[in-house]
């Protein structure tokens, strides 16, 4: 009975696997490349699905752009190259890195513009609100604190 | 009076931007292509297969080039519009047939109606990678000189083709060559 269940699991596992790779097509990447071939994909936008990128996407274009990008790794193309490729014809919306180029400063160092604006506020707040308490006592409070001082004294 | 102003003019100048953002169809990517020549490829005719297509059938004349398949449901939508648009006789539209299957798309042209005026084939599917084809259909124009000028994503509707493709078209054909 026993041996009957652990078939039946070894069995969905396999069903499950078959599923697996039914949805994926097969494509040969030499061992070399494996490395810089994934991180290319992911770095790079399937714009039928536009949240995926083409390593994720199982679009009929993603498949292409596989095999195109896998094919241009066997050519010995850099990823300079490659990433050119793809961004020269689908636009630099492909790329999830996007270029530091004018078009984008205000992307990429916007962040920063606000940083220091905000920390110039901060310091221009403090200086204009310093707390009072720095300052000297004036003789009238001097006088004050001492007749004070000198009731609780006795 | 100005200092509790600003963040108010901030605040407005955002939802500016914002709302038209609301207007934008993000599936709709400009293409870099816009304004270089068209890329090279050679490429069987549907109707003579020995007889090859390329980029330079473009060239002398505004021409437009559909990127299309039987399998692509809003092809079949936008097809009327082309068969008008040819009709009208104003630039010669040519076809990429892409990722199809040959017989089916002869057939289909032949139950359908035919607006091109050749169509190339690209079974693969590589020359659209060039062409920056991302969903079809797509309609590209190109000048009198083969530079793309336009591409319109998606299919093509009345409206499209009279406030858009044909004063481009005009536009374009009153450019010297």
């Amino acid at each position: 009975m026993k041996h009957h269940r652990v078939c039946q699991f070894i069995f969905a596992i396999c069903i499950a696997l078959a599923f697996q790779f039914a949805s994926a097509e097969i494509i040969t990447v030499a061992p070399e490349h494996e490395k810089r071939y994934h991180e290319l994909l992911s770095e790079l936008r399937c714009l039928v699905c536009q949240n995926q990128t083409i390593e994720e996407s199982n679009s009929e274009l993603a498949i292409d752009l596989r095999l195109e990008v896998n094919k241009m790794l066997m050519q010995g193309a850099t990823d300079q190259e490659i990433i050119d490729f793809m961004a020269d014809r689908y636009g630099d919306f492909v790329l999830y890195k996007p270029l530091v180029q004018p078009k984008t400063y205000l992307l990429w160092f916007g962040p920063f513009i606000f940083l220091v604006v905000a920390l110039l506020l901060v310091l221009l707040f403090l200086k204009k609100h310093k707390p009072s308490s720095s300052a000297q006592l004036s003789d009238d409070e001097k006088q004050k604190l001492d007749s004070i001082l000198k009731q609780t004294k006795k | 009076m100005f200092k509790y102003l600003l963040p108010v003019i901030l605040f407005f100048v955002l939802c500016g931007f914002l709302f038209i953002g609301l207007y934008k169809d993000p599936s709709k990517v400009d293409s870099p292509l816009i304004g270089k020549p068209a890329p090279e490829f050679s490429l069987p005719r549907l109707e003579q297969p020995n007889d090859l297509f390329s980029e330079k059938e473009f060239l002398g004349k505004v021409s437009i080039l559909n990127v299309w398949g039987t399998w692509c449901f809003a092809c079949k939508q936008e097809h009327h519009i082309l068969l008008d648009l040819a009709k009208r006789n104003i630039a010669p539209i040519y076809g990429l047939n892409y990722k199809d299957d040959t017989e089916q798309a002869k057939m289909y042209l032949r139950d359908f109606g035919n607006p091109f005026v050749s169509n190339a084939v690209d079974q693969l599917g590589r020359v659209a990678i060039d062409w920056g084809v991302y969903g079809a259909p797509e309609t590209f124009i190109m000048d009198k000189k083969g530079i793309i000028r336009h591409k319109h994503i998606g299919p093509l509707t009345l409206e499209d083709v009279e406030d858009e493709i044909l004063p481009l078209i005009q536009n374009l054909k009153n450019e010297a060559s």
